[in-house]
């Protein structure tokens, strides 16, 4: 109807009215209405999640209209639970629900683009020249090369095309290749579980190239390395269903509501069922609110408590009263019964390593790896055996890895805990103590460093004479000052003594009353007793990016260890950070690392590589002096802490890139013109000498990454701890750098490692990011690429949090001319192709891995520390230094092999976590699925990869999780080494096989499967360890055992061989900066801590004008009200927070959530909104990490040995960051820096 | 030629602007509902908004009042209530000048905001600046009349205004020589006045015409609507 008549009408509109007149009824017409209602009609509703590494891998259904997605909501077909269980249903949160604003907005990236000089310097290069030649031009040249470089950062991107693009990152690549070496080319991408197939494009590539996959695990400090250095695992948790059959919860750190929205209702569920719940926060977080009890201990001294709540269970569980479900427990399922021996330092006794089989002069009747066999004493004939599951028996012999309590030799064996009652004597032991060092902004404990406790040992004749040798349970209630009833000093009569580690004494350092401290252990324990181990701590980042993470995730794991409750269903160790269970890992890690083609691929641990290459340890402050044991054995232990790496890097222990001096492919042509292996050869020359690792000079150009890859991630907006020398030294963009290195401060320099007076700046030759939006890291790019956004692709996803596989699937096809990332790396691989033949043909690449984890060689260095650069030993590829291999490239087949499933797959098989299967059957099934290569070349006859969901069905297909047949096969092989039978696991579900079209009908539960220690079951949730407890599978541990003394020559040294408290680090990044700079405001100092936000994930969403509204719309920190006062800010405020590291500005949040002393900033608020200029460094803002230096810690480095054998992401150095303080101050100029850029900062013309 | 030009602009353009007026608005109406808008600027700035708009709005009522009254009400009206011609020329100068003094201010105002605030220039249309500059002329162009009646207090000029314009609603020939030798102050002022007329139906000034003005009456305060297409649900007796 027309409006204008339908206005007419008004007299008669009313049709009546109600409640006397006060309302009324109107006939007007009603046809606007339509608009709102045609905002919500959709033509389809396709299944999607958000890629984002949350956790929370959410199910959701996307609606479209006309072509256009107008919005999302939850998914709320879950498979059903069980009986008693709430089910899953509905996942998801506002983060999440606000991601189809992505799609259209002004900050989504619709172009290739590229960086306007380096354009017009291609283009007129390649005018006359090949595209390798043209891009040699330009990199050779200082001048053109400076004038894109110089850039970064400073806007003036043009449009490109695709060909145009992938033509000169195709180029670059093969120009750094041949020049410098294939392992010069780096990728970064994290979290493969949040989507699959777009991780395994760029990795595929990169593999394929010979090029360097990143880790992110252990960069982002999510990992702990407490884990795999007890249980020999990366990290494994319960799904957060299993919160629910849990009794007693204890929140360490973790903001459930918060960080794991779509999770909590569990957590809210099992309170109303009688569980009771303890929150340990320093901060009043939104966890806070559910707890029975809040503890809020001060920030970084988590361990301090741990160890008291420890103290008291050991006294009452252990000591007063025996628990036999404890007792049993510690016996078969930890290292406390194992032999250790007592040796001399300075003249007093310490805890040295774990007797081994070897030790004995008939090494107890063990021929293989006796070396590698740890020992107890039976506590029925007092008899010395060697338990099974030791890892001796788990390469080399088959049958005996299993947790049964038998000999080597199969005789019945009942490991003695404690030689309290069996002992020869009692002998003072000496423990470190590092509570007692006074920190400028900590508390702390005065005592001796050196603690003498009495422990009950035994003399026992060993090869090398008669020794003392203590129980790790002994020990281990010595180091906790727990009196045995044996006189001696340093032990608790009472928990009012101030005796580390009692009650009493954590009160000081924490804040936490004594009281408080022994109820919540004592209900902990008490409930873990009646329950068998129902007990649980989820626990999270905010422990484990302390420079000591380590001793705050100890002191838990021991005392989940002490009341039985790892691998009980509702009961252990549930730490949260990101999305790492990638569920069909087997079936995925050959598209990924192109294993089907070549193997090994190249892997690099970033911590130490962006240490080394953005050059933080030119700035480095902590002396090493400083970290290590007042009793630490005889070693060496001088040098700086990237010596340590380089050291651990040579010895096989940690991987390198770029690895050597010079191009692996000349190596290997070296090589052969000297008639040698490769492998001799390069043993040959690393020896003499004339061949050096590229870790001993990281600032020599020859040994710069010269390429970076960074899709699916934003490196230098969220993840880049030291933020400023990233940009300094690897960009070489304008930086905020306050600090002057080691060289113009006169500091101790390196050992070792190569000093160069003259810093880089600018290593890379490019940069590329595939990115949907203009995140920080596009900004500082040379070519930004277009990418396929969550809704607009085909990938899986997978959680810790639940035991589902879903998908993400296109909605729409992407969007402008953005492509998915399998599309974009087929695309290079393509022009890669095309291009390299120009300087390479089928070349030969020697590649050194590290001694893996997980593999043989994983029993490497059994006892001692030797280093063959020194002549200690001799070089031995594999077990004294890393592993070489030769790995042939066919670079003019790169994109033939990239789309086709390789024949390593058939010939050597599949396999993961040390046992392996033979996977001809599937392949056979892909070859009939995704269709078999037609064209001539390598590849005809081989199963296709072409389209992303063709990469889909090659995980499924290989996986044991999704492909039943291959879970059978995964747990007769895992049975073979135990010796018993697991299969009934996996038996019924033998046939199930769950395809791409599966999982977006609807998500599927996975499959058990030995790569992976918990199960999928109808009876139990997904518990980690539960196949360790219940099915007597050893851990991947040294001992067999959750191993909670660790024995190796570097743990001891650094004071960590059992978990003690230790305060955290000095970073001294404040002194040169506090009132040097003054603006007139008053200046406070703050630890700066930097949780997950509640306004996005990462830095994904803090830049959508959704989440922005709901929050204050840009960069904010929260501090005190007592320290806002004294500082002279209010609320809203705009403060800048700096320190030698560089400067960032917020706005503050005055509130009473935060304790005094901390400042809180939520990690990665995107640098792009709402950020102004800073008075300090005169750039934009900065981030939360411009004010963060990552510092390395020797214990992470350790390698070849057991459970601590590099993995990647598995082990290795972390980049920690808590220990950092700020000066703090209200700003006196906003200056949002809007006015046009300055000369010297000119953007593009 | 200029007879011509008379009759042309004070005979014939009248048509033609309350022509467009009328068409263009009830076309708008029809088929640019989300158009139909005041345009306002509150929310990307307030500073000088507040006081302008507030001055501006009362005084152009007071001064669109004035004059829809006293040029469309019969002269015998007035006649009739023995109000003189002549006072009613002071009635209108005085408060026609009052009002337009603080219309004067608020547009002042106004103005200034949209072209110096830069956030509000760089968000305002063509249109946007061109009708409060047309505004802006056209009250200076009035307040200048105020100077020119002066001269004449008896009334007279007005009496054929009135005439001029009550012949054009009426369709009655002959309004334009009324007018022919009027101040050309005058004749600027009713030109302009007719163009914004012309104009209106393309600028936000359409929003006069949905001011909200029978909320001042009503009477419910929860309004239910009736069924789409449907006939009124039955209602409980009241």
């Amino acid at each position: 109807m027309s409006h204008i008549l339908n206005r007419l009408t008004f007299f008669k509109n009313r049709a009546g009215s109600f409640s006397g007149g006060h309302g009324v009824v109107t006939r007007e017409d009603r046809s606007w209405e339509d608009a709102y209602r045609k905002r919500w009609q959709h033509d389809k509703i396709v299944r999607s999640t958000h890629g984002v590494n949350c956790t929370g891998s959410c199910s959701w259904k996307i609606y479209v209209k006309g072509g256009i997605v107008t919005w999302e909501t939850q998914q709320t077909d879950y498979p059903r639970t069980r009986p008693d269980l709430p089910n899953h249903e509905p996942r998801g949160c506002s983060r999440g629900a606000s991601y189809s604003w992505y799609l259209y907005s002004g900050n989504r990236l619709k172009f290739p683009l590229i960086r306007s000089q380096l354009l017009k310097a291609w283009r007129a290069a390649r005018a006359t020249l090949t595209p390798v030649a043209a891009w040699a031009s330009i990199v050779e040249n200082p001048e053109t090369r400076a004038a894109y470089v110089k850039k970064r950062g400073l806007g003036g991107f043009v449009r490109a095309n695709w060909n145009e693009a992938n033509e000169i990152i195709a180029a670059a690549n093969a120009y750094t290749a041949k020049k410098y070496g294939p392992d010069r080319v780096i990728g970064f991408s994290p979290i493969p579980a949040m989507s699959m197939i777009s991780y395994a494009a760029g990795s595929r590539y990169l593999s394929l190239l010979g090029g360097v996959c990143m880790s992110f695990y252990d960069w982002y400090c999510d990992l702990p390395p407490s884990s795999p250095q007890t249980w020999g695992e990366q990290t494994d948790v319960p799904e957060s269903a299993d919160w629910y059959n849990s009794g007693f919860l204890i929140l360490w750190g973790s903001n459930v509501p918060q960080t794991r929205t779509p999770d909590a209702h569990f957590y809210t569920e099992v309170r109303y069922k009688g569980a009771k719940s303890v929150v340990v926060s320093p901060d009043y977080s939104e966890a806070s609110k559910f707890a029975d009890i809040w503890l809020s201990p001060k920030q970084g001294t988590d361990s301090a408590l741990a160890l008291a709540l420890g103290h008291v269970v050991l006294k009452e569980f252990y000591i007063d009263r025996q628990v036999p479900y404890f007792q049993d427990y510690a016996r078969r399922y930890t290292d406390m019964p194992m032999l250790v021996r007592l040796e001399k330092k300075d003249g007093r006794l310490v805890p040295g390593r774990f007797v081994r089989a070897s030790d004995f002069d008939d090494a107890l009747g063990e021929t293989n790896n006796a070396e590698w066999k740890t020992v107890v004493i039976d506590e029925a004939t007092g008899r010395v055996a060697a338990p099974r599951g030791s890892i001796g028996f788990r390469w080399g012999e088959q049958g005996k890895w299993n947790l049964e309590e038998k000999a080597g030799d199969g005789a019945p064996l009942r490991p003695r805990l404690s030689l309290i009652d069996a002992r020869d004597e009692a002998v003072d032991v000496a423990f470190p103590y590092f509570g007692g060092r006074a920190h400028e902004y900590f508390e702390h404990v005065e005592h001796p460093e050196i603690l003498e406790r009495r422990v009950p040992a035994r003399r026992m004749a060993l090869k090398d004479g008669e020794t003392l040798v203590a129980t790790v349970f002994d020990l281990f209630l010595a180091n906790y000052g727990v009196d045995r009833g044996l006189g001696g000093a340093n032990v608790a009569k009472s928990y009012d003594d101030n005796v580390p580690y009692t009650p009493a004494w954590q009160e000081k350092i924490t804040g936490v009353a004594r009281e408080q401290a022994i109820m919540v252990a004592r209900e902990f324990a008490r409930n873990a007793e009646v329950t068998n181990g129902k007990s649980m701590v989820i626990l999270g980042a905010g422990l484990n990016h302390w420079y000591h993470m380590d001793m705050n995730y100890r002191g838990i794991i021991n005392l989940l260890a002490m009341c039985g409750c790892v691998g009980q269903s509702g009961g252990g160790w549930s730490h949260y950070v990101g999305q790492e269970k990638l569920r069909p890992q087997t079936g995925w890690l050959p598209l990924a690392f192109a294993l089907d083609w070549a193997r090994p691929p190249r892997q690099m641990n970033s911590t130490s590589f962006f240490y080394a290459h953005t050059d933080q340890w030119r700035y480095e402050t902590l002396d090493v002096k400083e970290i290590l044991s007042p009793l630490a054995p005889q070693g060496r232990w001088s040098g700086a802490l990237i010596d340590f790496n380089a050291r651990a890097e040579r010895m096989g222990w940690l991987p390198s890139a770029p690895q050597l001096e010079r191009n692996p492919l000349e190596v290997a042509r070296e090589a052969r013109k000297a008639d040698l292996d490769a492998k001799d050869y390069v043993v040959r020359e690393l020896k003499s000498g004339a061949l050096r690792l590229s870790c001993d000079d990281p600032d020599n150009p020859i040994n710069w990454p010269r390429n970076l890859f960074v899709w699916r991630s934003n490196l230098l907006g969220a993840s880049g701890k030291g933020h400023e020398y990233f940009l300094k030294h690897l960009v070489g963009a304008s930086h905020g750098v306050q600090g002057k290195d080691l060289g113009e401060t006169g500091g101790q320099k390196p050992e070792e490692v190569v000093w160069r007076d003259e810093a880089p700046e600018g290593k890379l030759d490019l940069l590329v990011t595939l990115d949907f939006r203009m995140s920080t890291t596009c900004v500082y790019s040379d070519i930004v690429l277009p990418t396929a956004t969550w809704y607009e692709k085909h990938d899986l996803n997978t959680s810790d949090m639940h035991p589902f596989i879903h998908p993400l699937t296109a909605a729409v096809d992407p969007l402008w001319e953005s492509r998915t990332d399998w599309a974009i790396f087929k695309g290079i691989a393509e022009a890669f192709s095309r291009v390299a033949p120009e300087v390479l043909g089928v070349e030969e690449d020697v590649v050194l891995t590290p001694i893996l984890h997980d593999t043989p060689g994983e029993i490497a260095q059994a006892t001692d520390v030797r280093d063959w650069k020194r002549g200690e030993i001799e070089p031995a590829p594999g077990r004294t230094m890393p592993q070489i291999a030769v790995v042939e490239r066919d670079y003019p087949n790169l994109y033939k092999r990239f789309t086709a499933l390789g024949p390593l797959m058939t010939q050597i098989g599949n396999g993961g976590k040390g046992i392996s299967w033979n996977t001809e059957h599937e392949v056979e099934a892909l070859r009939c699925l995704n269709g078999e290569v037609t064209e001539e070349g390598p590849t005809k006859g081989l199963p296709r990869i072409e389209s992303d969901i063709d990469a889909t069905e090659v995980v499924l297909m290989l996986a044991p999780e999704t492909n039943g047949e291959v879970a059978v096969k995964a747990w007769e092989a895992l049975g073979k080494a135990t010796g018993r039978t697991h299969a009934h696991l996996a038996v019924p579900k033998e046939d199930e096989k769950i395809r791409f079209r599966d999982i977006v009908a609807q998500p599927r539960k996975i499959i058990s499967s030995p790569i992976w220690s918990g199960i999928e079951s109808e009876k139990v949730c997904y518990n980690a360890g539960y196949t360790n407890v219940h099915e007597l599978i050893p851990w991947r541990t040294l001992t067999g055992r959750q191993q909670l003394y660790q024995d190796h020559l570097w743990m001891r040294a650094f004071g960590e061989g059992f978990c003690v408290y230790r305060p955290p680090i000095d970073t001294k990044t404040i002194k040169p900066m506090l009132a040097e700079r003054s603006n007139g405001e008053k200046e406070i100092v703050l630890n700066f801590i930097t949780p997950h936000q509640k306004w996005g994930i990462h830095s994904t969403y803090t830049d959508n004008l959704l989440m922005l509204t709901l929050s204050r719309g840009g960069p904010i920190v929260w501090i005190n009200e007592d320290d806002a006062r004294k500082a002279g800010i209010e609320d809203n405020d705009w403060i800048e927070a700096y320190n030698l590291n560089g400067a960032l500005t917020a706005r503050a949040v005055v509130s009473q959530r935060v304790k005094p002393g901390m400042m809180l900033m939520y990690h990665a608020q995107e640098k792009v909104v709402n950020v102004p200029g800073s008075e300090i460094t005169g750039q934009r803002g900065g981030i939360h990490n411009s004010v963060t230096r990552a510092v390395l810690k020797p214990t992470h480095m350790i390698g070849g040995y057991a459970q601590l054998s590099y993995g990647f992401n598995y082990y290795g150095t972390v980049g920690s960051n808590r220990d950092e303080f700020v000066v703090v101050r209200k700003m006196k100029n906003v200056d949002w820096m809007d006015e046009p850029a300055k000369p010297h900062m000119e953007a593009a013309e | 030629m200029t007879q011509f030009l008379n009759e042309f602009l004070f005979g014939f353009y009248p048509y033609v602007c309350l022509s467009v007026f009328m068409v263009g608005s009830i076309l708008r109406f029809e088929h640019g509902q989300y158009s139909w808008r005041s345009g306002s600027s509150q929310l990307l700035r307030r500073r000088q908004l507040m006081i302008g708009s507030v001055l501006f709005h009362v005084g152009i009522l007071i001064i669109f009042l004035g004059h829809f009254v006293g040029l469309l009400t019969p002269i015998w009206v007035f006649d009739a209530l023995g109000i003189s011609h002549g006072a009613k020329q002071i009635l209108a100068i005085v408060v026609g000048g009052l009002a337009g003094v603080v219309c004067f201010i608020g547009a002042t105002m106004l103005i200034h905001r949209r072209l110096f605030d830069a956030r509000i220039r760089k968000t305002s249309s063509f249109g946007d600046i061109a009708i409060l500059l047309l505004l802006y002329v056209q009250l200076i162009l009035g307040m200048s009349t105020i100077f020119v009646s002066l001269r004449h207090l008896d009334g007279h000029e007005m009496v054929k205004f009135m005439e001029w314009a009550q012949r054009i609603v009426t369709f009655r020939g002959g309004a334009a020589d009324l007018v022919a030798d009027a101040h050309p102050i005058f004749k600027a002022h009713l030109f302009l006045g007719l163009t914004i007329f012309l104009v209106f139906p393309f600028t936000r000034l359409v929003h006069i015409l949905s001011a909200p003005v029978w909320y001042l009456g009503r009477r419910g305060y929860q309004i239910v609507r009736t069924r789409k297409g449907g006939a009124a649900r039955r209602l409980p007796a009241e």
